[in-house]
């Protein structure tokens, strides 16, 4: 194990590719302060400016009806329940214009796995977004679409061609979760298979769109499975360079039917985040998660390989249902990013600078 | 206690050799005392994992794995101030809005629920209040005592010692040896803020100035009570005034050795006259931690406060030269008026959980740092 550790190190320092098992001797033997220093490092060599990006952006969820009951989510209700809603255009519209108004470009948009919307209701409110307002879609995770192409029994690629005909820009990672059957089988019996969630992503860059990748850790994985998740990622994206970032957040257990999983603070974040650094050779971005993690972690973690600090949030339903609250906004982020010493800059999905 | 040179196999990983802070990192490791000029290097340099690495092996060298906690109680028994600092969002004047003031007897029936838990320590700070006669303080050390005879007592800050000596005209002796009699076991670090006169003229002018701050610990050292520091960091000082500030302790250690711990403390921005700075980063926080360890290589523990931390980056802070992560505290009023976003208590199990995440192994102490059930725990303090 040292001597596989020795040369894990070594390969990292030396921008070398690693394989599964350093991957994995890195995070379960690293020491703390040279894994957080290799992935700076790293950072630095992709992203030799001393720049931090961000971008101002908003979550929008159309409706929290959902038939997939993940055993981790606090935010979906099933469908029937009184406190289900499905957001008008006008509803969605106000929300738009908030976003606007603090100089916003983009909308995270999505929802639950709602029993019978048709494709054409996603158009419709695609296209009502489109014709009135300039911002970016980043919409629809793998397991909506994946939802979507059952609900009306068409190919994933036609539903990923006809949304972004509508208008959808990008797809959000979410729904990676782990990418790993077992571990999938205990938190979310019902929703999309791995290699699902890695062919709607596949699909979408083979029909130009751009995605990001999420992990969700810190539940039922072990170790050597969040390296498992991270080498799918990279295997898909040696074949399509389609992914732009890579984003882990940690288990939010409170109001969930997975309680009982103690949750994890910042230790394992922190060395999570500095691995996927190192063995995401070919991820360009990794975001900081300071919706779970805090600002002040979202902090430490630009000195663990982390070059963005994702985005101003007016509204996250889906964490803060879990009973995390953390709020940032920009000039908040700005005072952060500026603290570590480095530049703020505002950034698009795909990671160019915007004037602010 | 100097650390003794560390075993010859650990060495500078290569990631740090080329580390701006290579010099200071190697001199650590050889148990060489810091200087000024290192510390201040140490504060400006932005190789915070090179400085973390450094702290670890040091705190490791001291405490191997070990990561301390204990079962304590806070009691802020009023927040009636004759001081206004501008940092402080807890105090209030006499009749204000949210002022209190606890009788002796609300102080005991605060504390009731928790007689015979275990519990190892009652931190008892309070405002200087301006009216308050000597006897209500030895009143309620008495009371507590008689009451929960187990219990340590860690009270008054030198601010409210000091002005103790003043309303009594007694001297600090004596105003300490009588609240020893009446059953004070430690006094806590508080007060300290940060030492140099230019910092507390701006912050805090009127009370106990760094000097008198300084009596009261080393005459607290010298009747036998052990006391902690602290150092209020993020607001207006500079990188040399907190080198400053830790390196007084560093001198008022090595005359006494009563000191127990070191607390670096993030300012909290919210509700006070200082809440334009905001707070200072989590790196900030680590460096405190960090370079505090690196430079009091006399005191044998270094807290990461996890109230005020808030629980991640206390978490953090074990790998970056922190040993303790204080109590399973409730009642706690001064950060959370200003704004602290931590739960005010842990359970016992989640504080274990914690740290254990932290690769720590978690470890109850009491208020002198015994292991928690050994001998010697909850006895006279040695
Ligand atoms: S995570 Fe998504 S798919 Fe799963 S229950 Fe929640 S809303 Fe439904
Ligand atoms: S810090 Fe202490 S002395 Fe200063 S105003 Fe607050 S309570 Fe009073």
């Amino acid at each position: 194990m040292a001597k596989l550790l020795d040369r894990a190190s070594e390969k990292a320092a030396a921008h070398e590719r690693l394989d599964f098992d350093e991957g994995v001797a890195l995070l379960t033997e690293g020491e703390t302060h040279v894994l957080a220093a290799l992935a700076h490092k790293r950072r630095l060599h992709l992203h030799p400016e001393p720049v931090v990006t961000y971008i101002v952006e908003r979550n929008i969820n159309y409706t929290n009806a959902c038939v997939t009951y993940c055993r981790f989510c606090a935010f979906y209700r099933a469908p029937g329940d009184k406190e289900v809603y499905v957001l008008s255009h006008e509803q969605i519209g106000r929300k738009i214009e908030e976003l606007l108004e603090v100089g916003g470009i983009q909308i995270l948009l999505q929802g639950g796995h709602h029993p019978d919307l048709p494709l054409t209701w996603y158009e419709d409110m695609l296209r009502y977004i489109k014709e009135r307002y300039p911002v970016n879609v980043h919409g629809f995770s793998a397991p909506e679409i994946e939802h979507i192409a059952k609900v009306e029994e068409l190919p994933v690629e036609t539903v990923i061609r006809r949304l972004r005909e509508a208008g959808l820009g990008t797809i959000p990672g979410a729904g990676g979760e782990m990418l790993v059957d077992r571990v999938r089988r205990i938190i979310a019996p019902l929703k999309t298979t791995t290699e699902a969630w890695i062919d709607v992503h596949r699909t979408a860059h083979r029909v130009g769109m751009r995605s990001t990748a999420t992990m969700m850790f810190g539940h039922a994985e072990t170790l050597a499975e969040r390296v498992e998740h991270m080498e799918r990622v990279r295997q898909l994206q040696d074949e399509t360079k389609g992914f732009t970032a890579f984003i882990l957040w940690t288990f939010q257990p409170e109001n969930t039917a997975m309680w009982r999983y103690s949750k994890l603070e910042s230790h394992q974040y922190l060395r999570t985040a500095a691995v996927a650094r190192l063995y995401l050779d070919n991820v360009r971005n990794l975001q900081a998660s300071w919706v779970t993690q805090g600002a002040r972690v979202a902090e430490i973690s630009l000195r663990c390989g982390v070059n963005d600090m994702g985005s101003t949030m007016l509204e996250e339903n889906v964490v803060s249902a879990a009973g995390t609250t953390y709020a940032l906004d920009g000039p908040g982020i700005e005072r952060s990013i500026r603290m570590c010493g480095f530049e703020p800059r505002r950034r698009n999905v795909y990671y160019e600078a915007v004037l602010s | 206690m100097r650390a003794a040179p560390a075993p010859p196999r650990l060495s500078v990983p290569a990631v740090f050799r080329t580390s701006d802070i290579l010099p200071q990192v190697e001199k650590a490791l050889a148990g060489e005392r810091l200087t000024f000029e290192d510390g201040v290097r140490l504060f400006q340099s932005e190789d915070v994992n090179a400085l973390g690495w450094a702290a670890n092996a040091v705190r490791e060298r001291l405490h191997g794995n070990v990561a301390y906690y204990l079962k304590n109680r806070h009691i802020n028994y009023t927040n009636i101030c004759k001081y206004d600092c501008m940092f402080c969002s807890f105090y209030r004047k006499e009749g204000q809005e949210g002022a209190w003031l606890w009788s002796v007897d609300q102080v005991l029936e605060h504390v009731a629920p928790y007689k015979d838990k275990g519990l190892s320590e009652f931190h008892i700070v309070g405002g200087v209040h301006p009216t308050l006669p000597f006897s209500y303080y030895t009143d309620m050390l008495r009371a507590l005592k008689r009451e929960h005879p187990g219990v340590a007592i860690k009270a008054f800050t030198a601010i409210e010692i000091a002005y103790l000596a003043e309303l009594t005209g007694k001297s600090l002796g004596d105003v300490l040896k009588e609240l020893k009699a009446a059953g004070l076991d430690m006094v806590p670090g508080g007060g300290a803020e940060v030492f140099a006169d230019r910092v507390r003229y701006k912050v805090c002018r009127d009370k106990a100035d760094a000097d008198r701050w300084f009596e009261v610990h080393e005459t607290a050292h010298a009747l036998g009570i052990p006391t902690n520091a602290t150092m209020l960091y993020g607001h207006i000082e500079t990188v040399e005034e907190r080198v400053d500030h830790i390196l007084r302790l560093r001198d008022l250690q090595d005359r006494t050795g009563g000191l127990k711990s070191y607390i670096p403390l993030a300012y909290h921005p919210d509700f006070n006259r200082l809440a334009k700075l905001g707070a200072p980063s989590g790196l900030d926080a680590l460096r405190n931690v960090a370079v505090g360890r690196l430079l009091l290589d006399n005191v044998p523990h270094i807290k990461a406060y996890w109230i005020m931390l808030g629980v991640k980056v206390a978490q953090l802070a074990l790998s970056w030269g922190a040993n303790d992560i204080d109590g399973t505290v409730t009642w706690e009023r001064i950060y959370h008026m200003a704004g602290a976003e931590t739960p005010e208590g842990l359970t016992e199990e989640r504080l274990r959980e914690v740290i254990r995440e932290a690769g720590r192994e978690p470890v109850e102490r009491d208020a002198f740092y015994n292991v928690a059930g050994s001998e010697g725990a909850r006895g006279n303090p040695s």
